[in-house]
């Protein structure tokens, strides 16, 4: 320890730190801390104090302030130590303003001045102390004060004061981008500095530059490949190696920019090919640094535009860094497969088993690794092992933040991948359970639309199966504690939806456990306000099928506390449900017929089934409609206060004509006590109010319009699955990518297992001892991967023109419907059969479906989405308050039933039914679904998912080879 | 570039923090806490890396640290750097350390506060990589402390601040 007093510490500060570095708990750490500070703040004010000694203040105030306690008495006296001329002292007075003082505090500019000055120095270890505080202390205001000064020191005799400089500047383009964008060529210039340090140095702020603007650079690719040609040939001093390696950080930061130029650009990439190779040739694995570098020639390989011989040395770097016992190398080796992966697939296989370890691996960071490396290649035949994996490890993690981010993961490749829905539906349970406050809630309106459209085919027994068997799973999962809200309600809603449809249950066993919901997660209004539509509809179905109805009385109490509540969503809910209850079975049946969520509603959106009652109204005398712009908003509000107490013109003023945007029939979301809830009367019967109420229901059938931008984001498409896909929240980046990966390696043959088992053999060889179990955990994992050269080309041109026509429309019928569609129809048509041999696709001309399909999603959202109901979201239901609260707040309530989903059905009918009601047809006939899809656009559709499903994925799902991991 | 260089030591004493990006005072106590709380809880023959350290940083900060007997050395950085070219540079700061204090131990980073800043400063500015080379680096600090040492004199500090600033 004889270094202790190098620095001339006082007994004092050593008995501090021992003090502090024995002291037992925070508390009497702070203890000390606290009296230190008391102390310095007397010793530091006191007159005439040496210079040493108040260099020893001041590194304990530093000292402190690193504990955690504040120092800021001290920093005055940290900035006036600056001033000093003593070179020890100055550089003890800016370590500490760098170490206080941000570069926005009032104190800068005390020290502005004197940086000035040092920078001017003619000791130049003075100017590099004050470079030192220029890179931390000067803000985008300051700049213009030293700049002159730093870009003179530029040109410095010295090396360390050339590189610094160059550092400082680069510091400015970090803060203020362009307050030195005209000094960027100094860049260029150090490039060209004699000393290797300096032009080292010049490779950070180039990096930036460079990728943030790529081809204003292209220029310099030949300067990086000979700069790096030299240091690789070891031209450069010998004082230049580190661990017998030639400047491998310069090597580093030259490879990462070379990576960049010549991303995506073929002629840059050729120039960089040899020196690339000759590094990875010549790169010595034997040490850390020597790895690290062939690591960075890996990403670079993969950056820019491939080149065989590259990968395959690239893929053979991989296969060493997975083998190595090193952890680090291990997890560089997943991260630099990740990378390869995209660009050829294949070199995924040969390392699965390394894969597994790593997954098994007790190492959080290697797993996580891992896992990132498995979302990157999941496809629709090792999807089930991978989600498996996922949410067991999502299962044994506390870290919220990591289980967001592997939940969502899980949900995006269920949503993509989903062999069949059985699958999806269990998987997205568990997700739910165990991370269900973390997802996103369209992954619960995704959930609940599957199940409604079930397999989106004809097959009704497959769908009744799939939804008996989500209401069984419901039914046991309820009773579970602390299960999230956005499961409840899903849970709310397919017990009100299908809990009775198969008559397995009992009504009364259905509503009394979903009053045990709302019972039990009495402070949840969403929950709430879900459970009693699911009450209204259960009841419903019931009064439809001519069964006598018996409300609970814990259903009873539940509903008369809705009639009360604070929200007026769900009072309006309470007193929907009692007037649904009230009326006949003819009626009942019309407002919520049995199983119809799914179907498409048309909306006569010029209301011109009105135009009778209007000209009827009119000959009586009615004023005519004055469109909204041609009249004052105040009058507006007053005449529809008048308009609920009888028919007229004004009422049709309000939103009826707005925001006529949307192309697409829509729904407008009216429930049928609407019309009751208008007029100030709980309980009228609906029938008579039919007349009067036509007015006011026009409002607000109008209103529907205004509410259609809102209700884009849970609505059901109208082809089923697909929506999953266009609907979740991926980046484009990642689903191209993924894309890519999921058309070469589609198409997994039957003969794909003992493939896989081949491969697995081969790796035996070389290691005797491999579990079985993770053989099988390996073939599942890669076995879906295939070598697209065993297969004839042909017969992808022979699909072509088959699903050429339905291509546009259905692609979007592709990915997740795969596995769905051959469960559906296991027997191909007979023109197909051809296809039913594996089949190859090459990689470039099968991404183009792909990418029609993306377009197409693109410009079908919009078209689409309004097209069916389902429930609106949270915030769009306060932004429809807020919409609304302005133009009336009889629409405002009118609209908040549209929050239901299953309030749609009331919708459709309500609001074709008044009018045909109005018109004297006399029958409550349900104008409704008029569906859209036209058989025939139909029948495409399935033949084309029929034909990527024999073209492009014979065997999606292989039974044997999950059977051991599922089980 | 990176954004903070910390030393910590096996009972979650912070030895040593620089941070390259301004962070408040409050800030710094969490941050060291929170990056004391992940390595403790990492086990030996585990690899030096950790990428998810949650929302404490800011998105794709990495961390890569090496444990010396009773010490954590920590550099957090963005993806601008190499994970392993990040580990040497542990070492090469660790190698300094050595040379400096003939086998540098706890007591040394303890007692020598300054100096480790001088040296840290040496290899690290503004976040960007200065200086790889530990015998240059001694060269420099070696340079500073002969200078500092021959002006050094004891005389006295002008006590000019203005009465307003020194509370």
């Amino acid at each position: 320890m004889g270094s202790q007093g190098g620095f001339g510490q006082s007994k004092e500060f050593l008995d501090l730190i021992k003090s502090i570095g024995e002291a037992r708990s925070k508390a009497e750490e702070d203890r000390i801390v606290i009296n230190e500070i008391e102390i310095l703040k007397k010793r530091i004010i006191e007159p005439d104090i040496p210079k040493r000694k108040m260099k020893e203040y001041i590194m304990r105030l530093v000292y402190v302030e690193m504990l955690g306690h504040d120092a800021s008495f001290g920093y005055i006296h940290a900035v006036k130590m600056t001033h000093d001329d003593n070179l020890h002292s100055k550089r003890t007075g800016y370590l500490a303003v760098t170490l206080f003082l941000n570069e926005d505090h009032d104190l800068i500019i005390l020290i502005v001045n004197t940086i000035q000055k040092d920078l001017k120095s003619d000791n130049y270890l003075v100017v590099c102390a004050a470079l030192n505080a220029v890179c931390k202390l000067i803000n985008e205001e300051t700049i213009p004060a030293v700049l002159p000064q730093v870009v003179d020191l530029l040109g410095h005799s010295k090396e360390a004061v050339r590189k610094k400089a160059v550092m400082a500047l680069h510091r400015f383009h970090q803060k203020s981008p362009s307050s030195v964008n005209h000094l960027v060529s100094n860049f260029r210039k150090r490039l060209c500095d004699n000393d290797p340090g300096v032009m080292g140095s010049t490779l950070c702020p180039l990096y930036d530059l460079i990728s943030e603007d790529v081809n204003s650079y292209k220029d310099l690719v030949v300067s990086f490949v000979s700069i790096l040609k030299q240091v690789a040939e070891r031209r450069l001093p010998k004082s230049y190696d580190y661990h017998q390696m030639p400047a491998p950080f310069i090597q580093i930061k030259l490879l990462k920019i070379l990576a960049l130029l010549g991303s995506g650009d073929k002629k840059a990439s050729e120039q960089m090919y040899t020196i690339v190779g000759d590094i990875m040739r010549k790169s010595d694995s034997s040490s850390n640094i020597g790895n690290a570098i062939l690591y960075e020639c890996i990403c670079c390989v993969s950056s820019i535009h491939p080149n065989p011989k590259l990968l395959e040395s690239a893929a053979e770097a991989v296969a060493k860094f997975l083998k190595n016992d090193s952890h680090n190398l291990k997890y560089l080796g997943i991260d630099a497969l990740g990378r390869l992966i995209k660009i050829s697939a294949e070199i995924a296989e040969q390392h699965q088993l390394a894969v597994i370890d790593c997954l098994e691996d007790p190492d959080d960071t290697l797993k996580r690794k891992t896992f990132e490396l498995l979302y990157k290649m999941t496809k629709p035949s090792n999807v089930e092992v991978i989600v498996d994996r996922m949410i067991d490890y999502m299962m044994s993690i506390n870290d919220n933040h990591y289980k967001t981010e592997i939940a969502s993961r899980c949900v995006e490749l269920a949503e993509q991948f989903a062999p069949s829905n059985q699958w999806f539906i269990q998987t997205m349970n568990k997700v739910f359970e165990h991370a269900g406050d973390l997802v996103n809630l369209k992954v619960a309106h995704n959930l609940m639309r599957l199940i409604a459209e079930g397999f989106g085919e004809e097959d009704e027994t497959a769908d009744s199966q799939l939804r008996s068997s989500a209401v069984e799973s419901y039914l046991r999962i309820m009773g579970e504690p602390k299960l999230p809200s956005a499961f409840l309600q899903v849970i709310c809603w397919v017990l009100g939806e299908y809990g009775t449809a198969d008559g397995k249950y009992s009504a009364s066993y259905i509503t009394g456990k979903i009053s045990d919901i709302a019972e039990a997660h009495s402070t949840d209004d969403m929950v709430k306000g879900y459970a009693v539509s699911a009450l209204m509809k259960v009841y419903s179905f019931e009064i439809a099928a001519g069964r006598k109805v018996d409300m609970l009385p814990e259903c009873q109490s539940f509903i008369e506390e809705l009639l009360a509540s604070n929200s007026t969503d769900l009072q309006q809910r309470a007193y929907e449900l009692q007037s649904v209850v009230g009326l006949d079975a003819r009626a009942v049946e019309s407002i919520i017929p049995m199983d119809a969520s799914c179907e498409d509603i048309e909306v006569d959106r010029e209301l011109s089934f009105l135009n009778g009652y209007v000209q009827e109204s009119l000959n009586k005398g009615a004023q005519p409609y004055i469109p909204e712009n041609e009249r004052s908003g105040a009058s507006s509000i007053s005449n529809f206060r008048i308009e609920h107490h009888g028919p007229s013109g004004h009422s049709l003023r309000f939103e009826a004509y707005e925001l006529p945007k949307p192309s697409v029939p829509s729904r407008p979301p009216v429930p049928p006590v609407s019309a009751a809830e208008l007029v100030p009367v709980p309980e009228p019967t609906y029938h008579t109010q039919f007349h009067e109420a036509v007015a006011p229901k026009l409002s607000v059938s109008g209103t529907g319009s205004s509410e259609i931008k809102l209700r884009l984001d849970g609505v059901q498409k109208k082809w089923g699955k697909q929506t999953y896909s266009s609907s979740s929240p991926s980046t484009s980046d990642s689903d191209i990518h993924k894309t890519q990966n999921g058309a070469t390696k589609r198409d997994v043959p039957s003969s794909l297992s003992s493939k896989a088992r081949d491969v697995s053999y081969d790796s035996r060889k070389q290691q005797e001892d491999v579990d079985p179990e993770k053989q099988k955990l390996a073939a599942s994992l890669f076995g879906g991967a295939s070598k697209p050269e065993k297969r004839p080309p042909a017969s992808h041109k022979a699909s072509r023109p088959n699903s050429h026509a339905a291509d546009k429309s259905n692609a979007e019928k592709s990915g997740p419907s795969d596995g769905g569609a051959v469960k559906a129809s296991p027997q191909p048509p007979p023109d197909l059969l051809d296809l039913g041999e594996p089949t190859s696709i090459s990689n470039a001309t099968s991404v183009d479906p792909f990418k029609q399909l993306e377009g197409l999603l693109d410009s079908n959202e919009g078209t689409i989405a309004p097209g069916s109901s389902s429930s609106t979201k949270a915030p769009d239901l306060m932004s429809l308050y807020g919409d609304t609260s302005l133009s009336g707040q009889n629409i405002g309530t009118a609209n908040l039933l549209s929050t239901g989903s299953s309030d749609a059905n009331l919708i459709s009918d309500v609001s074709h039914a008044p009018d045909r009601n109005g018109h004297g047809t006399g029958s409550a006939v349900t104008l409704s679904t008029p569906l859209s899809k036209g058989p025939n656009t139909k029948d495409a559709l399935e033949k084309d998912a029929l034909v990527r499903q024999m073209g492009v994925n014979p065997t999606s799902q292989n039974p044997n080879l999950f059977k051991d991991l599922l089980g | 570039m990176i954004k903070a260089v910390m030393v910590i030591n096996g009972l979650g004493k912070p030895r040593l923090s620089k941070f390259y990006e301004f962070q408040p005072a409050e800030k710094q106590q969490e941050l060291i806490r929170h990056v004391y709380a992940v390595l403790s809880g990492r086990p030996d023959n585990v690899s030096n890396f950790i990428r998810s350290l949650g929302t404490v940083f800011g998105p794709d900060t990495r961390l890569v640290y090496k444990h010396y007997a009773t010490l954590y050395f920590v550099f957090l950085f963005d993806n601008s750097e190499n994970e392993l070219a990040m580990l040497d540079l542990i070492q090469v700061f660790v190698e300094t350390l050595d040379k400096c204090f003939k086998s540098v131990c706890e007591l040394d980073v303890v007692f020598n506060y300054s100096k480790m800043h001088t040296i840290l400063d040496e290899i690290i500015l503004g976040g960007q990589v200065l200086e790889t080379d530990s015998v240059e680096v001694m060269r420099a600090v070696e340079e500073i402390s002969k200078l500092e040492s021959t002006t050094s004199a004891g005389t006295m500090i002008n006590k000019s601040i203005p009465s307003w600033w020194a509370r």
